[in-house]
């Protein structure tokens, strides 16, 4: 039997870049921004770092192929670097390969990067792109907001939720994440939004609006990890160590098998519950601090509520109307701005959830810093499709929570 | 005996009102105000001859065994491909076995009752069943009377020896190089002569000398004819010649120019399969075709006549009719005007051949499996069954999915992705005897659309290539149309 790996890497540091419009930067400036600030966090030399791992969600308009664009823009001393693609969870598959060369001792220390380069396309949205050749005979090529808005329909049918109630309680979703966004100088959009706006927006896809649709973004987001002995060995004293650290992945049965309804994501319920088993948490809604989750969209982030266990089935619209995840709620949701305010540069994301967690579990959090302290920090990753996807849930907690 | 067994038709959704063609270049022609009257069929964007064919092709087949198919004739003047077999495409989307024969006929107004000639003349001969299809999606100039009067439209006509539905009593052909009009083979519109020269020296002098020469071969006597069939969409010719040949005026079948318009070479072939939908039994039913000559069909209808329609039919098709009064769109969806369709038209549709031929039952007839084992239903096929209780694996057996019809599990209208007809509309649809597709949908309103919508698959263009020229095909669901169709026709 697996033992997991609850405690056994610890994070040293965590850097990330302003996520936005940055007409100003390639890349590899973004990269530099983040690893500046997350190896002056960790306190170390660039020679200390054993192997690094880079994810990317689209290298085609980003980086290109391989490991190399990281190797290059930090110079780094000719270690091993491997890039990751994994849809939206490409962060958060670095982190993996960082903690997992960590927990197994094949190195000391070991960096995890995630860079997007989104606004170099020329249009708006996520750029277009091949599912490969197959796919692109029979498949669908819609776009990001076509495919998650399924989720609503299916969500409305099931649950007998009329449009208007859910249209509202996605709003809901929106504002409180403009809200938080407005208070980090990190974020994309720092623009609070009023309920009224979100209804009245242009329609994207039925029925998200313009305000039901994360920030495309650019931008980068880096964890330097250490085993929790080396950690202190460094004179870190209050350690951030991951609890859990779950990956499902679709494996055709939503898409094409028999039996998934279309209003939830069978592969985050999976993730969240091995990753609770990981963690040892046997009540989420209580033990669990803070989230942050994949609200690529808000119709997204109210359904994950319930995958992660947090709210009861069909109980989640209730739940958001009623604040439960505003930033004063019992469980805050996007207390950085989320995908939707922070920014979503797809293979920086993962990181970047992890590095508010970070920030919030050691009282750096500025402004938006939750007042009672945070013990668990959950975050959540969704790539691909409701149909098809890979999702993550990652757990850090202080070393001795 | 030889003759008809059944037919079929396929009329696109879309009509277009021919006031707003009038409204929008009446300015430029005015000839035009007088023929804005009544509307005509237009294919949707994701519609060609190819297309049309199928779906005409399948509402010919209804409830016909497909393995007794010998071979399957296109027939076009606006082939899709100039070289890639057109009726190749259709036998694969219609699930035919590989031994069935495909031939395209191309290059005349004449080309479908040519074709159609020739079947029944080979079914004589004993080549077996024949299904002839025709199928036009024209393409006249923009403030023509061609756009006007024309249509894009299908019919399919299935022939063969045994019971039939209506014997083929004979034929004739004569053929001059008359040329009424023209469009060479990289031109793009018809070049057109003087309609009184075509109306005067064409059909009034070529077509009644065949028909009598017709009637001769196959033993009719012109007072007899019940039924006379051309389809000249020009006012009154086709009066002139049933009238130069001695046939009842009564006998003068309707062109559809108020409902449905001229589908070119397809046309006699619309006209005929409409005619017998309610042709009783011993009914003389003659079939025109002109284009640098002139064919002539001569049928009777039998007993069986009652069962030549099994599908939709012409009428069943013209009953779905939705009215579109936007002129811009129809330019648009035919090529005739580039609007600014942004970056995201830009993705490159470049089809892998070599995967195309590998998937091709599944791509173009919507092929998926079934496994031996388990009876678990999916699209595509695969290696290794998608069933969560069983990993059989080598088990699927082929299983069409083409005729089985589905309701929707998830669906969106997407504004963000391009689409020639915004918003998409697509999402999942769950097959009533298993299996489930994330798909497209087509020929959809915002109302069509809602979680249980019952839906039917349809043959379509899924997107075009335009660097290489190429045109890739899947299928889409549709609204299920026939219920409401046929409610239509009961209230009619």
């Amino acid at each position: 039997m697996a033992s997991g790996i609850r405690d056994k890497v610890a994070i040293l540091g965590m850097g990330c870049a302003r996520f936005g419009e940055r007409w100003d930067a390639d890349a590899d400036g973004l990269m530099v921004e983040a690893f500046n600030e997350a190896i002056a966090d960790a306190g170390i030399d660039v020679s200390e770092i054993g192997a690094a791992w880079l994810g990317v969600g689209f290298d085609g308009v980003s980086v290109g192929p391989s490991g190399i664009p990281l190797s290059m823009a930090l110079r780094l001393p000719n270690i091993a670097v491997t890039k990751v693609e994994n849809y939206c969870a490409s962060g958060t598959e670095s982190f993996r390969g960082a903690v997992y060369a960590v927990a197994s001792g094949a190195c000391d220390i070991a960096l995890a990067m995630g860079v997007e380069k989104l606004k170099d396309t020329g249009y708006g949205g996520l750029p277009v792109r091949s599912r490969g050749i197959v796919s692109d005979m029979i498949g669908v090529s819609g776009s990001a907001p076509g495919n998650f808005a399924q989720i609503a329909s299916a969500y409305r049918a099931k649950h007998n939720v009329t449009p208007e109630l859910l249209k509202r309680a996605i709003a809901h979703v929106s504002v409180k994440s403009h809200a938080n966004g407005a208070k980090n100088p990190k974020a994309h959009l720092r623009k609070p939004i009023t309920e009224e706006q979100c209804l009245n927006a242009p329609m994207i896809a039925e029925p998200l609006g313009l305000f039901d649709c994360c920030g495309v973004s650019d931008g980068a987001a880096c964890a330097i990890v250490t085993t929790p002995e080396i950690a202190r060995a460094l004179g870190k004293t209050d350690l951030v160590t991951v609890k859990a650290l779950q990956l499902s992945v679709s494996n055709g049965w939503e898409m094409q098998g028999a039996g998934w309804d279309g209003s939830y994501f069978h592969t985050t319920r999976i993730a969240a519950a091995r990753a609770y088993q990981e963690a040892g948490i046997t009540d989420p809604r209580k033990q669990i601090s803070l989230m942050e989750v994949h609200d690529c969209f808000s119709i997204t982030e109210l359904v994950t509520m319930e995958d992660l266990g947090v709210s009861a089935e069909g109980g989640a619209v209730k739940d958001v109307l009623d604040g439960v995840f505003d930033a004063d709620g019992a469980i805050p949701c996007q207390i950085d701005g989320g995908l939707k305010c922070f920014g979503h540069p797809i293979g920086a994301s993962g990181l970047r959830m992890l590095y508010e967690n970070y920030l919030q579990l050691l009282g750096r959090a500025g402004d938006r810093q939750r007042k009672q302290q945070p013990i668990f920090g959950l975050t959540h990753n969704l790539g691909g499709m409701p149909t098809q996807n890979v999702s993550s849930v990652a757990i850090v907690g202080l070393a001795d929570a | 005996m030889v003759g008809i067994i059944a037919v079929g038709a396929y009329v696109p959704r879309l009509r277009l009102q021919r006031q707003a063609v009038a409204a929008a270049n009446g300015w430029f022609n005015s000839a035009l105000k007088g023929l804005g009257k009544g509307e005509r069929a237009m294919a949707n964007w994701d519609e060609d001859a190819i297309t049309m064919a199928v779906e005409a092709g399948r509402d010919g087949l209804e409830g016909y065994d497909r393995g007794r198919l010998a071979k399957v004739i296109l027939a076009s003047t606006s082939q899709v491909f100039a070289d890639r077999q057109n009726a190749g495409v259709v036998k694969e989307a219609l699930n035919l076995d590989d031994s069935v024969g495909t031939m395209d006929v191309a290059g005349s107004q004449r080309a479908a009752t040519s074709a159609l000639l020739d079947a029944l003349y080979a079914a004589k001969g004993g080549a077996g069943e024949i299904l002839c299809i025709a199928s036009e999606r024209r393409h006249p100039a923009p403030a023509s009377e061609q756009e006007m009067t024309g249509c894009d439209a299908a019919a399919a006509v299935l022939v063969g020896a045994g019971e039939v539905a209506a014997d083929f009593l004979g034929g004739h052909s004569v053929s001059i190089d008359f040329v009424d009009h023209f469009r060479a083979d990289d031109s793009e519109f018809d070049y057109n002569w003087e309609a009184r020269f075509v109306r005067d020296e064409g059909y009034a002098r070529i077509a009644p000398a065949a028909v009598k020469a017709g009637l001769v071969k196959a033993g009719v006597t012109v007072a007899n004819v019940d039924y006379f069939i051309m389809g000249a969409p020009m006012k009154g010719v086709n009066d002139a010649v049933a009238k130069a040949v001695g046939v009842k005026p009564e006998a003068v079948v309707e062109p559809l120019a108020a409902v449905m318009g001229d589908a070119g070479a397809a046309q006699p072939l619309i006209m005929l399969a409409k005619v017998l939908e309610n042709a009783p039994a011993g009914q003389i039913v003659v079939v025109v075709g002109f284009g640098q000559g002139c064919d002539v069909l001569v049928f009777k209808t039998t007993a069986k006549v009652g069962g030549a329609v099994r599908g939709m039919g012409v009428s069943g098709w013209l009953a779905r009719g939705k009215p579109e009064t936007n002129y811009i769109k129809y330019l648009f969806f035919n090529n005739l005007l580039a609007l600014d369709r942004g970056m995201r038209a830009e993705a490159d549709q470049k089809t892998s051949l070599t995967s195309l031929y590998r998937n091709r039952k599944a791509v173009l007839a919507l092929v998926g499996g079934k496994c031996s084992k388990t009876g678990t239903v999916q699209f595509p096929k695969s290696e290794i069954s998608v069933n969560q209780n069983d990993r059989a694996q080598g088990t699927q057996e082929d299983y069409p999915l083409a005729d089985r019809t589905a309701k929707i599990l998830t669906y969106t209208a997407d504004n963000l992705s391009y689409n020639p007809d915004p918003p998409g509309y697509y999402g999942a649809v769950e097959f009533d005897e298993g299996g489930r597709i994330t798909m497209d949908f087509g020929d959809v309103e915002a109302d069509d659309v809602f979680v249980g919508a019952q839906m039917r698959m349809m043959f379509r263009i899924k997107a075009v290539d335009e660097m290489r020229g190429f045109v890739k095909y899947f299928w889409k669901a549709v609204p299920d149309y026939r219920a409401k169709a046929q409610a239509a026709l009961a209230a009619e």
